[in-house]
């Protein structure tokens, strides 16, 4: 039970990190129509900015905890603005000169841009891992069991909770804003008919841009959580979490913000189970027979799109 | 009518890759006229109206609006200079409210003025009051066809571009919703350029009109000159093409 209820709450915080990349392949899938295979790649750029900006603050596990969580807002904002261009740049680039061409042709230029940001940090940042001494310490112990076997401790890190915390309130955020404001109207007008959006005085290209920039800005965040988590970061972290990520959308229904989320907790919680009960070796392949699985049985998602009712 | 036209198209074509569907079209609407443009199925009368939108371009003549050159101009910024469309198809947002729908119509509107504009749009259709909160694709065609009037009224149109705003609707919905056309230019004297294929209500509601077969305009008269022409009354009224 307390083995169980440990797995459950690293499960929940891998599947956040998930569940933040995801909305930017579902958003950017939703209004253009294409897989942003690079999408990952942002993510990993987003890891290394905060790698480099933390090194630079001088932050280490001795500076107190409340100067720690200010310092790393301030990592998120530059590293959410850093990775922002780069997706704004990727989709100025490579996607829309492509657009209206025939349909496999902006998905080899994602793989090609994926390939090209691979090869840009291996070259500039070197291809060895990169690690991270722990820099928010201590915890909390919410269950304690005592039997013949030892002691067991249910604990939640505070950097679980900073993950946590963090990241949800981004996807409150983010939701509101899809939901409320003019800027997530146009959004949702451009995916749903982007000729009557435009018809509509929107600017379709820079609402384009903005989803770009604002799936990126969440990869980023991303992107600072997997660093803190793992504590250890290469060139290619993009690439394996970015297949998880992409699995996650597809089986939340790729188009759905909220089956994004829904579906970031689930491969988050189905990977941390599968290894802690069968096999850590094989963590990723759970991830990937899912996806599989999910693309024979469930094609359209947990919360797929529900069909426009025709009059 | 010597004033300049509020909307001056002159020989316009317009292609879809290498098939032409507008073979140097002409033609003018004067502020506050209603102006109709009836044609067979396929003549390319939608090709015309979204050429005036920009989207697809004119692949050669000159479209004035104000006297400014929009023939080259992005679909979106045309729709800020005060001119706005109800598209053929009604092309209504249907997984957003009318509410939202509306909202999205008012984008280029000055948004001190969304209250009174949605207090008038709900004058003209009361019924989309009453569905304010029911998401677009669960209206009927009815319905439907009026949200698409009143999101293009949303933007404060000086020029309305009307689709087949009769198509697939029945009579008592149809008579509603030309009904409220009259009224708009009679009350704000907004300017209205409709396509029809329904000849006969729009030649009886319209100023003027023009006939445009296979990408050219092949007449023009008043609404009342027009209904009276013997080969009008053959192809589009009796029993003709539609
Ligand atoms: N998107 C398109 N691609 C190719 N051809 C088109 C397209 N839209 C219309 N056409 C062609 O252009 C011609 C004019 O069509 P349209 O403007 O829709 O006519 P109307 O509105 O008068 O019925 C038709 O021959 C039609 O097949
Ligand atoms: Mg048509």
């Amino acid at each position: 039970m307390e083995y169980f209820v440990q797995q459950l709450i690293n499960g929940v915080t891998l599947g956040s990190i998930y569940g933040l990349i995801a909305i930017g392949y579902t958003l950017v899938y939703g209004i253009v129509g294409m897989i942003n295979f690079a999408h990952g790649d942002i993510f990993m750029v987003g890891a290394f900015v905060s790698l480099i900006v933390i090194t630079a603050l001088g932050l280490t596990a001795s500076t107190g905890l409340g100067l720690t969580i200010l310092a790393l807002i301030l990592v998120l904002v530059i590293s959410m603005i850093v990775a922002s261009v780069y997706g704004w740049t990727v989709e100025r680039v490579a996607y829309r000169p492509l657009r209206g061409s025939f349909r496999l042709a902006p998905l080899i230029t994602a793989i090609g841009m994926s390939i090209v940001l691979q090869n840009y940090v291996q070259i500039s940042q070197g291809a060895r891992v990169k690690p991270l001494q722990p820099i928010i310490s201590g915890g909390h112990t919410i269950m304690r069991r005592v039997d013949a076997n030892g002691e067991f401790l249910v604990q939640v890190s505070n950097m679980q909770i900073f993950i946590v915390v963090i990241t949800f309130s981004l996807m409150v955020i983010f939701t509101l804003l899809i939901a409320k404001t003019p800027l997530g109207r146009a959004q949702r007008a451009c995916e749903q008919d982007t000729k009557m959006a435009a018809l509509s005085g929107i600017n379709v290209d820079r609402t384009i841009s903005l989803t770009f920039v604002l799936g990126a800005a969440l990869a980023a965040v991303a992107g600072l959580m997997f660093l803190l988590y793992y504590g250890v970061i290469d060139f290619f972290i993009g690439f394996v979490a970015g297949v998880k990520a992409f699995t996650a959308a597809v089986l939340g229904g790729i188009g759905s913000l909220p089956g994004a989320m829904l579906g970031g907790l689930v491969i988050g919680l189905i990977e941390t189970f599968w290894s802690a009960y069968f096999s850590i070796e094989y963590k990723d392949v759970a991830a990937f027979a899912m996806l599989a699985l999910v693309l024979i049985f469930l094609p359209q998602g947990l919360l797929g799109k529900p069909e426009v009712e025709k009059v | 009518m010597n004033a300049p036209a509020l909307l001056s198209v002159s020989q316009v074509e317009t292609f879809y890759g290498r098939i032409q569907a507008l073979r140097g079209v002409s033609l003018d609407v004067h502020e506050g006229e209603i102006v109709t443009l009836i044609g067979a199925n396929g003549a390319g009368k939608s090709t015309l109206m979204m050429t005036i939108c920009g989207s697809p371009q004119a692949r050669s003549g000159q479209i004035l609006y104000r006297g400014h050159d929009i023939t080259r101009t992005p679909t979106h910024q045309i729709m800020h200079m005060g001119i706005a469309q109800s598209p053929e198809g009604r092309r209504i947002f249907g997984r957003m409210t009318v509410m939202e729908n509306l909202r999205i119509g008012a984008s280029v509107a000055d948004p001190s003025h969304f209250d009174r504009d949605i207090e008038r749009a709900f004058a003209l259709f009361p019924l989309l009051k009453e569905r304010r909160n029911q998401r677009g694709g669960t209206l009927s065609g009815g319905e439907q066809q009026m949200l698409a009037i009143a999101r293009a009224l949303m933007a404060q149109p000086r020029l309305l571009l009307l689709d087949e705003p009769s198509l697939g609707l029945a009579p008592l919905v149809i008579k509603q919703i030309f009904g409220a056309i009259r009224e708009l230019n009679a009350t704000q004297g907004l300017t209205v350029f409709l396509v029809e294929q329904n000849a006969h209500h729009a030649l009886r509601l319209a100023h003027r009109g023009y006939v445009m077969v296979n990408g050219k305009i092949t007449m023009t008269g008043t609404g009342v000159e027009l209904l009276g022409r013997e080969e009008i009354r053959a192809a589009y009224l009796e029993g003709g093409v539609h």
